[in-house]
Formats: C-alpha cells, sequence, structure tokens
C-alpha cells in the first residue's frame, strides 16, 4: 500500500504496518493488527496512527483543555472537560489562596477555565492546573465546541490555520484541546468565525483547506 | 440545595460566559445566530413521512427536529359530549434527540409540550369535533396526534405545533372501516404558535437551544386565522411587563399571518 495516500478504515480491520511500529489507535491480537475505530491511518515517523474521524476527547498530559466547573469539593473543583471522566482542580495548582476556604467566592458552577492536564493517575483521575503561561479564567467572549478529533486541523500546520483566522477577523480565540473553543470580538466576527469553524469540521479531511478558508474570510471582509 | 446540584448533568449546567455574552450582544440588537428578533430559522415540512399514519409530518425548524403522527380510531365518547369526537395529544422526548433526555415516564417538560400543543388545537376549534360522530353516544371518531422530538435545538412547542397542524391538515379519517367514504378530517381554523423568550430585557421569537439555556422568561401565544388569541403558555422564572405581553400578543398575529400563507398555504 502507499503510504502517502489517506486510507479510512473501519472499527476492527485488520492493519499492514509494513515494517512500521504500532501507533494510537491499533490493537494487537494473535500476531495482528486491528484498528480501534473509524478513522483514518496516518504514516508518520515510522509509526502507524489511526486519527479517528470522530469521538469523545482522551485527555492527555500536558493537554490544554476548556473546563466548565460542574461541582465545588472544599478543597477542589469538579470540572466537566468533555472527557470520559471529569476533571479536578486543587486550589494549590492555581494561582489564587483559598483565605477563607471557600471555593465558590473565587469560581463557581457555571465558571470557565483555560487549564492544563497536570496528570492523570492510575484510577483515571484527572487533575488540572493553572500554573503555567496563559492559564487563566476565561472572562467575557462565547463558547463553541468542535469535534476534539478536529482541534489539530483548526490549529494547522504550526498554528498557521488558526493564527491566519485572528488576523484576519480580528477576534481573539483560545482553543482547547477538548474541542471547546473560546470566541470573544465583535458579534457578527464571531458569527464568522463559528462558521469557519464548522466549515474546518467538515471539510477536516479534505486537501487545500487553509486556501479555502482564507478565500472565504477574504470575501466576508 | 447541595444533592441538585450533585444530581444535575453537566450537560445542563450553562456556561457563565455564554450568558453574559448572549446578554451583551441582545442589548445590541443581535442574536448568536444573526437572526433578527423577529425572525424565524428555516422551516422544512415533509407531509405523509408515515404512510401507515391517517396523517403525519416531518418539521425541521433549524437543527430541531420532530415528527408528529395522527391516528384516527374508533372509540367511546366522554359521557359529557356524546355527540363530539375526541382529540388526544401525547410528546415523547427520546434520549437519541439531546443528551439531557432521559428514557421513562413523561417528565414535566414533555407533558407541558404535549398540554400547550393540544391547547393551541383544541381552543382554537381547529378540528370540528361534532362531525367525527359514527353513533351518538354510543362510537365515535378519536383522534390521536403523538409528537416524537427526534433532534433538541430549542423551541419545541412552535415545532411541533407546526407538526400537529401539518399533519391534521392532510389526516384521512378512515370511515371506511365502518361502511363509509374515507373523508379529509373537517377543519375549521389554523392556529399558529408563537414562542418568545426573554435574554436581558429583550424577546426574540423561535429561541435556539443556546438561546433557551440563558432565557430568563418564555411566552407562546397562538393566534386564529381571524387574528384571535387561542392559547397561551408562560414559561421559566422570570417575568414579562404589561406592555411586553402586548408585544408579544401582536408579534404572534403578524408571524401567524405569515405563517399561513407561506408554511401552510392558506
Amino acid at each position: 500500500m502507499d503510504t502517502t495516500t489517506k486510507k479510512i478504515v473501519l472499527p476492527g480491520e485488520e492493519i499492514d504496518l509494513q515494517g512500521m511500529k504500532q501507533g494510537n489507535g491499533i490493537y494487537h491480537e494473535n500476531g495482528k493488527y486491528y484498528a480501534y475505530q473509524l478513522g483514518m491511518l496516518q504514516f508518520y515517523n515510522n509509526y502507524v496512527n489511526l486519527i479517528p474521524l470522530s469521538g469523545k476527547y482522551y485527555p492527555v498530559k500536558n493537554d490544554k483543555v476548556i473546563g466548565k466547573v460542574i461541582d465545588i469539593a472544599p478543597s477542589f473543583w469538579i470540572l466537566d472537560i468533555k472527557g470520559p471522566y471529569p476533571g479536578f482542580l486543587h486550589i494549590n495548582d492555581t494561582p489564587w489562596k483559598s483565605g477563607s476556604g471557600e471555593l465558590n467566592k473565587i469560581m463557581n458552577t457555571g465558571d470557565t477555565v483555560f487549564a492544563k492536564v497536570n496528570e492523570i493517575t492510575e484510577s483515571k483521575q484527572i487533575w488540572l492546573s493553572l500554573k503555567d503561561n496563559g492559564l487563566r479564567k476565561l472572562e467575557g467572549g462565547h463558547i463553541v465546541s468542535v469535534q476534539p478529533t478536529k482541534v489539530s486541523r483548526i490549529i494547522g500546520k504550526g498554528g498557521s490555520m488558526v493564527n491566519m483566522i485572528k488576523e484576519i477577523t480580528g477576534v481573539k480565540i483560545q482553543l482547547g484541546q477538548n474541542g471547546i473553543v473560546w470566541i470573544d470580538g465583535e458579534p457578527d466576527k464571531v458569527l464568522l468565525v463559528i462558521k469557519i469553524l464548522k466549515f474546518i469540521e467538515d471539510q477536516a479531511h479534505t486537501s487545500g483547506l487553509t486556501e479555502r478558508v482564507k478565500e472565504i474570510l477574504e470575501k466576508a471582509r | 440545595m447541595e444533592m441538585m446540584i450533585m444530581s444535575r448533568s453537566s450537560d445542563e449546567i450553562v456556561y457563565g460566559l455564554k450568558r453574559d455574552y448572549l446578554e451583551k450582544i441582545s442589548s445590541g440588537g443581535n442574536r448568536i445566530d444573526g437572526r433578527k428578533f423577529d425572525e424565524y430559522r428555516e422551516i422544512k415540512i415533509t407531509t405523509n413521512f408515515v404512510t401507515r399514519a391517517e396523517g403525519s409530518a416531518d418539521v425541521r425548524l433549524g437543527n430541531t427536529r420532530v415528527l408528529v403522527g395522527v391516528k384516527i380510531e374508533q372509540g367511546e365518547p366522554f359521557p359529557d359530549t356524546p355527540n363530539s369526537g375526541i382529540l388526544t395529544t401525547n410528546a415523547e422526548l427520546i434520549p437519541m434527540a439531546s443528551p439531557t433526555f432521559e428514557s421513562g415516564p413523561p417528565n414535566e417538560d414533555s407533558i407541558e409540550l404535549a398540554r400547550v400543543v393540544d391547547r393551541a388545537i383544541r381552543e382554537s376549534k381547529m378540528i370540528d369535533l361534532d362531525k367525527l360522530v359514527i353513533t351518538p353516544g354510543e362510537k365515535v371518531w378519536v383522534v390521536f396526534i403523538d409528537i416524537h422530538v427526534l433532534d433538541y435545538d430549542g423551541n419545541l412547542i412552535d415545532a411541533s405545533t407546526i407538526g400537529a397542524v401539518s399533519a391534521l391538515l392532510e389526516a384521512k379519517v378512515p370511515a371506511s372501516k365502518v361502511g363509509q367514504e374515507d373523508f379529509q378530517l373537517p377543519i375549521n381554523h389554523i392556529p399558529v404558535m408563537v414562542t418568545m423568550a426573554k435574554i436581558g430585557s429583550n424577546i426574540m421569537v423561535d429561541p435556539s437551544l443556546e438561546e433557551e439555556e440563558v432565557a430568563t422568561a418564555r411566552i407562546s401565544v397562538a393566534t386564529d386565522e381571524n387574528g384571535d388569541l387561542v392559547a397561551m403558555q408562560k414559561g421559566l422564572s422570570g417575568s414579562f411587563t404589561v406592555e411586553e405581553i402586548f408585544k408579544a400578543v401582536d408579534t404572534s398575529i403578524e408571524i401567524g399571518k405569515d405563517f399561513r400563507k407561506r408554511v401552510f398555504g392558506r
């Protein structure tokens, strides 16, 4: 099989690794390799990876995600990060001090943070942190969600896609690896960015996307 | 209180900044999807969607989708109305339509939906129930309206009412089962329901799911072709001023006129 073309595989379909190593989304049984889910095969750096076409977000250490506070415990917040388990944010992993011990005075349910996945324990507890550059509680702006698997396409090579959208529209964008996107700007520009995001989501598997997005943006200007 | 928060699913907790953003842009006359305050989403109706039903309609209102079926069967009249047919309405919010819908017995929302749609049809006297008698006092036609929500993206009340009215307009009474000729369900009036949501101090028609999530109050007004008010329902915990209610009624009459022509072709 040609390794430069993209091949779509079905769950359970046998995969020929062609001497390369087993990457993400592929399992090994009785000496053969199979696909975990519906997705596209990618041959890269001597690894075969399966890029899922859709799916839930699976947290990975150091991912930057956008989470919503859904509950408050005595010393940490519980956040919905659109993953299989909730995320926990301990007060010690934030720039704030818990003087009175009442966390709801700092952040309440419904508040939104841009956080980093700090640690995933063996029992799948996901601990988040706000201690890094740019991590913060998000204020103002709007929230939309996209397929987590399409986030890398929205970012583009070295951030080319998202930077172009920011530059042309003048809208502030913060992307979470979990598919939650924070947008702030003029209402009509925000509307345009939402349309662009949906367009990229739909067309993620096609090539020459950056050019077509640029065309739409230029036309709308 | 603590228990209540625990039992709420994370999908039901609204992003606080989304609420702030929608309120902020509405004060500038904008909506999140670029519509005007009195503008509906695109409506697509496919009637006769279920061929085995006496009437049916598949309605898409933006990304909201409902399927309404009408079955007409023989039954006994109520003792206090021996010379009238019977109308009954039921709504199902199936889990497939939204992560916040649960399977099981009908909940508050599905009961409200069925009752509000039923009220618009019943109180407008849309169906001439007196013509649905087979044997006075013994046997009449029973009209069942079944509303199935397939995709939830806001404003189920209007989508379901449009679906119910479209399905009834197409419905045929299967009178051949009692040795008569099948006939079109007798229709007197066409009610149109218009639902509005209040966000900040602004009122907008046909709220999307995002708008419903942050709305403080909701009002549905149904009118008939004479511009008469036939049904009303107020929802959520917020309030309306008297002026806002009058404005809502005027809006409903205006949109009703347009809908009867454009959507129902009458």
